[in-house]
Order: C-alpha cells, then structure tokens, then sequence
C-alpha cells in the first residue's frame, strides 16, 4: 500500500528522529491508519538509520503494533483473571458468533475487528469489553448486539 | 517562574479561598471504573443542573480520581466526606441529578442513593461508616478522590510540593536515610529495599543517571497503579524528584502501560503543568538542581514490567530482558546506573518526607511498614480499591471491607501477586499480608491483585488460565520459559479435559523447579507459582478431574454438563430468558429442560436459578 512519507515524516520529527522513540512512531503511525503497513515499517527505519529486522522485531514484538489492516471499530475482551472468573470467555465466544471471526480477525465488512487483551485494569466492572475508547463493564452475552449497533449506526450516520 | 515556599502558601490560600466559597462541593468519581457506568455524563448533567438552578456560586461540581468503590459507580462524594451517593445516573440520571441539587436547595439527604450494604440491611450516609472506607488507611490515596487530578493548583492546595522543597534543602544522604530508616519496600511486588536501591545508585559510578517510574501494571486483575496514575499524578512526580536529587539524577522516565490512556494523558498534564511551576525543568524550586520527567507508553506486553525489559523497550527494541549479574543500579537504562521503582512505591516518598520517617513505621509491620493498596476483586461484594496497614489479615480484608462473599457461596480461595503468585485456601485466611508471610505460603504480595474466589471457581482452571496468560506473555528469550510454560499448559489443558494422568502431578512439579532455577527473569521464575499452589492446596480438585474425570465447580467445559432437576423447578423461565444459546425449552410453570447439543455450559443458568434445581454434573 502507499504511504504518505510526508506524513511519516512529520511523525519522525515530532520524536526528533530518536531511535529511543521507535515504539512511539509506531503507534502514532498505527493511529493514523488504523495498522502498522510494512512500507511504513520500511521508511521509518530508513530515516532513523536502523535495520529493518530491528524495526520489524519491535513492529512484531508489541501486541498493541499490527501489521495487518484492521477494522474501522476494535473490540477488546477483556480477559483478566477478573473477568475471567465472571464468564469472559463466554463473552469472547459470543462475540466470535456474532460477527463470524475468530479472535485476532477482521469482519469482512470491514467495520470490527475483534481482539481479546490481558486485563484492562477496571476488574471490580468484569468482565469488561472495550470498543475504540469506550469502555462497557458488566457484559453479558445479551448486551452483545446493543454495543455493537451503537457501533455501527454511528458510521452510517 | 520559581516557587518558593511562600509561593505554595499563596496559591494554597486562594485557591481554598475560591473552594470555601462555595456552600457545597459535589466531587464526581471520574476513575476509569466510574467512567465506564457513565460518570462524564453525570458530571456533564450535574454542571448544567447547576447552572440552570442558578447554583453556580454555591455548589461546586468537581472531576476527581478514583474513590475505590468501584462496584458501586458513578460516586458522587458530598463535602470532605459528609455523603458518599452511590449508582448515581445508573437508571434514572435526570431524576438522580434532581435529587443531588436538592440535597443542597433544600437540605435533605437523596435517600435513594444512599450506599446499602449487599444484604440492604444497614445503610450509610458519611463515607467513613462504610465497613469498606472504615477499615483502610487511606495515606497514599489519601488525596485521590478530593483534587482534580488535572489542576495542579489544587494538588498543592492539599498540601502538595512541599516535600520536595524540603528535600532539596536536605543532605540527599540523609534523604536516602530517611527512606531506609522508614523501611520502605518496593510496591511493585519485589519488596526490596527502597532506601538500600537508592544508595546503590547514589554510590554507583556513571553519567547521566536515570530514574524510573514502573507503570506498566500488567498484572491481571491489578489496578492501583493505574488509579494512581489518574488520580493523583502528581505525588508520584513529586517522588520522582526527591529519588532524583537523592540518587544525582537529572532526567526521569514513566513507563505506563499501552491500555491506559487516561493515565498517560493526566500524567502528561501534571507534567506540563509543574513544568510551569518551575517545578520540574532546570532549577528546580530555585535550589540549582534541574529534574524532568518524560513518558514513555508500552505496547501491551506484560514482560515489560520487568526492569530490564523495561529498559529495552524505552530504548526503542523489543522488550527481552538480559541477565541480571550486572545490577540496573550500575548498569541499567543506555547502560548508566538506572534507579527503577513502582509507581506506588515512589507515591510512598513524600509522604515520608512531610512527616517523618519515625512516623511512617509507627503503621503496618516491623518488616513491612506502611500501607499497601490492593485491588480487592472477584467474588466479594464490594469490589473496589483499599489502602489497608500491612499485617492486615486477608478475612478482614475479604470479610470485612469486602462484605464477604457474593450471594450465598463459600469461600474458596484468594488469588494474590498475578501470575507470579498463589493461590491462598481458607486455612490461611488468618495470615497477616506482608511482603514475607504471603511468600511463606507459596504466594506473593505482587502489586496487589486480590482476586476471591468462591466454590464455582474450579482451581485447575485458575491454573490452566495463568499458564495460558504466560505462555502468550512469554517474550521467548530463554527456553525454559518458553517451552516450560508451553509443555505444562499442555499438561493442565489435558487434565481440565479430562485426559490427565495422575503422574502428571510428578511432571508439573519438576518442570517448576526446572523453570524456577533455568529462567532469565522472574516472569519464568515464578510462573509455576500458581499451578505449584494449587497443586500444594487443591490437590483433590486435581484428582477428581483426573480419576473421576469431574469437575466439581462446573467450570472446565468438557468435563461439565449442566441438568435441570424436575422435581425442584418451578417453571419460572428465568433460565430460559438468561440463556445465551437458547439451549433451554420448557412451559412456564413446567419443569424445564436443556438441550445438551446447544448448551456450551456457560452455566449461567446454574448462577440464576432461585430454587437450585440446576445440578453440575
């Protein structure tokens, strides 16, 4: 895909070219396409004059760093032990019926992509689920189809 | 600018000046916890509530930290600490907020949302006679849930900054002797001397020398970190400064974890502001000593809470952490003497300072001074946040301030230290909580995850899930790690299936020695701790899943089947409405029945039914 280097530029400045920032790049990168694309991968390690193998060992490493397109909504399950001990699980798997992926992929509409996440530290709501920023405590596998079509008429709208 | 003292008196006197004009302050919880049950909305309604009463110059409307009560949010706290209202805006949010403005136009208290204990018994108006606020010690939180953690102003106005412009007049050795006479240990779980790490890296040879804040709370089931974080980050800046100038560092780091946004920004904010000040920069306070502080965000692996990971990954690589012959202290951050502590244990550090080090011991335990503030969740019911004295017992803390267990179940365990730790049974339930007597019982302190467990939580699975948390967060360095984890989630996989043999119990335990003596870092060091510890306490549990291939709480799927006792259900269709899968069928007033092929044994129905007629088989 292309990226905007002017763009990526811009985000490599704002670090002062700093290889100690590499991580930080990444995510602001990640946060203006939603992904981490491989060219941008590329270019940044040109610029900041590392190898790429370095770059992609970070790009890799990270959990929150995916070089995979994502959706336009990401969902979060929690899966801390809290929520664990309060059916978490069982709302990953609803959701997994819901929308007909697996955890770690895309609907193919393109709008969620559903991910599950070792505790978002707010355990006394468990179990919890978080879509882009918001955040919805006590979930149960009925309240399910409700936050997603919050969702969903949000970017119709 | 430079502030000195008589600078903090004055913006301290006008700021109280403008809060006692006001014949009330609202304080609404805006902790994450509160956020997600709509407390923004009840700010936003309770402001504009205000205004179109015609309120605004007698009530305040405040955003503050978190209170701890988490389970019960939106808080709305009255006063200093007059009327706690709990659930505001949860069902009725016009109607709720009409309530609160009434309370001051005509004086009466809002009944309704007054906290009830679980059984609705007893009911409270002031905070402090709520078993859960009346049993802690609230010094490192103390301030928590009364300034806006985004107005710097206020945090002085609470007495905030005044240590380190006392510290900076002290001998930084004497610093260092305060903070090692006050026995503080660190908070991050590790429990090692905070005064003897800081004269590590006082005496160590190297420039630059660093400091760092650990926030990257990994730990499931663990938020205190990040409650601190949000609700009060100046402390843990004012902490950072007093380590800096003790240990002859001028540039700090805070490490805060990817999944806490809100903390990143508040910090941020402390941070710009008290750059302001004159309060971090160059010539701090005036005194010729320059100190800042940067933020440096994870990327969602929990290995990096380990220090030397730590340091990698702000030094821009993968979080893999090194061997440690070579202490951190001497060589840490870019290989320069680096002084890492918890969030919390640095939030400890001005409270030592203002009052003294012979004050700080006078609470907690001989070995284990001070306070420790865990994160109480689970089964109990009142889930929250609590500062308690250490030496604390575990069944005053799950009994007392926790209102004991959920509905009408036992106690079973109480998980504690994440998946460093252990599993504690009943049996220790009389055990004081210090860093020391929680590792004699095969468990750890860890950063103060407390997660109860009632008899529907099968011990196996516990295992099954923190080995399966560790072989995801493994960063794949060292082999026994890697394949430890692996090969003995395989095994408790297996026996939560009901394939187990009864050698695997041999075989889990040699690979725990094994991962406990051949791992680099202290994530595969004490990863068997948990499969150890119930292995050690709940050793029937794991019999009766291999030998009679049951699962006694109902939990491990294959090993469960959930039946519908005819002669004890009314027909009452709740199991019905609750199932996700409509697996059950049934008349009302006729006994029910569920439909083994698309039942996926959430067991929900088990936890709804009124009459108990649903058996675990």
């Amino acid at each position: 895909m292309d990226v905007d280097k002017e763009k990526l530029d811009e985000i490599i400045l704002k670090y002062q070219r700093s290889k100690a920032h590499l991580l930080a790049i990444f995510q602001d990168v990640q946060k203006e396409y939603r992904y981490l694309p491989k060219e941008a991968v590329k270019h940044i390690c040109l610029r900041l004059g590392i190898a790429q193998v370095d770059g992609f060992e970070v790009a890799t490493f990270y959990k929150s760093l995916s070089l995979k397109p994502r959706g336009k909504h990401s969902i979060h399950v929690c899966l801390g032990t809290a929520c664990h001990l309060k059916g978490g699980a069982d709302v990953l798997l609803s959701f997994i019926r819901e929308l007909n992926v697996k955890t770690g992929e895309t609907t193919a509409d393109g709008s969620f992509t559903l991910e599950s996440v070792n505790c978002l530290g707010a355990c006394a709501l468990a179990p919890l689920v978080r879509v882009d920023d918001r955040d919805f405590g006590k979930t149960k596998a009925a309240h399910i189809r409700g936050i997603l079509s919050g969702f969903t008429e949000q970017h119709e709208r | 600018m430079n502030l000195s003292l008589e600078k903090l008196e004055k913006i301290t006197a006008a700021f109280s000046a403008k809060e006692q004009a006001y014949e009330k302050i609202m304080r609404v919880c805006c902790g994450t916890g509160c956020i997600t049950s709509g407390a923004n909305k009840v700010f936003e309604s309770l402001s504009e509530a205000v205004g179109h009463n015609g309120l605004s110059t007698r009530i305040l409307v405040k955003k503050t930290g978190c209170h701890g009560l988490c389970e019960r949010g939106p808080i709305v706290m009255l006063g200093a600490d007059e009327v706690l209202y709990q659930s505001v805006g949860k069902r009725d949010l016009a109607g709720d907020v009409e309530l609160l403005i009434k309370t001051v136009t005509e004086k009466r208290v809002a009944d309704k949302l007054l906290f009830r204990s679980a059984a609705k018994k007893e009911k409270y108006v002031s905070p402090l006679d709520i078993p859960f606020y009346k049993g802690q010690k609230r010094i490192v939180l103390a301030r928590n849930g009364f300034i806006d953690p985004e107005e710097i102003d206020d945090y002085i106005a609470h007495g905030g900054y005044r240590a380190p412009f006392q510290a900076l007049q002290m001998d930084a050795e004497e610093i260092i002797d305060w903070v090692t006479k006050a026995g503080l240990r660190g908070r991050g779980g590790g429990g090692f001397s905070t005064g003897k790490k800081w004269r590590s890296a006082r005496a160590a040879q190297g420039s630059p020398k660093y400091v760092l804040a650990n926030g990257d709370e990994g730990d499931p089931g663990a938020f205190m970190d990040r409650s601190l974080m949000e609700g009060n980050p100046h402390v843990i800046l004012e902490g950072m400064i007093m380590g800096g100038y003790a240990t002859g560092s001028n540039q700090g780091y805070i490490y805060v974890r990817d999944e806490y946004p809100l903390a990143v920004f508040r910090l941020s904010k402390a941070i710009e502001q008290a750059r302001g000040y004159g309060i971090l920069g160059r010539n701090v306070f005036g005194s010729g000593f320059d100190f800042d502080v940067e933020i440096y965000r994870g990327g969602g692996a929990f290995v990096c809470g380990e220090s030397t990971a730590l340091m990698a990954s702000i030094e821009g690589m993968s979080g893999e952490p090194r061997d440690k012959y070579v202490h951190t202290v001497e060589k840490g951050l870019w290989e320069k003497p680096t002084n890492l502590n918890n969030v919390e244990t640095w939030a400890n550090v001005p409270y030592i300072i203002n009052n003294g080090w012979e004050w700080y011991t006078s609470t907690g335990t001989k070995q284990s001074p001070g306070t420790k503030i865990f994160s109480l969740v689970g089964k109990v019911n009142n889930t929250g946040l609590i500062e308690v004295p250490m030496g604390i017992t575990l069944r005053e803390i799950i009994f007392e301030l926790g209102g004991g267990i959920r509905g009408k179940r036992e106690f079973k365990a109480v998980q504690t230290g994440g998946p460093s730790g252990g599993c504690i049974p009943a049996q220790h339930l009389d055990m004081p909580v210090d860093f020391d007597s929680l590792t004699s019982i095969g468990s750890m302190m860890g950063s103060g995850g407390m997660i109860v467990m009632d008899e529907r939580d099968c011990m196996v699975d516990i295992a099954r899930y923190f080995l399966k948390f560790l072989t995801e967060e493994s960063c794949g360095r060292c082999v026994p790690c890697r394949e430890g984890t692996r090969r003995m989630y395989e095994i408790v996989d297996r026996i939560c299936k009901g394939e187990g043999k009864i050698e695997d119990l041999m075989h889990l335990e040699e690979l725990g020695e094994a991962l406990r003596w051949g791992s680099i870092c202290g994530l595969g060091q004490s990863a068997p701790n948990p499969v150890l510890s119930t292995i050690r306490y709940f050793s029937d549990e794991y019999k009766t899943h291999i030998i009679e291939g049951r699962c006694p709480a109902g939990v491990c799927k294959e090993l469960t089947t959930f039946t519908i006792m005819e002669e004890k259900c009314t027909g009452c269709m709740r199991c019905l409405t609750e199932c996700p899968m409509g697996a059950i069928e049934g008349a009302r007033k006729e006994p029910h029945r569920i439909d083994d092929l698309r039942c996926i044994t959430c067991g929900i129905c088990y936890d709804v039914c009124p009459f108990d007629a649903i058996k675990i088989g």
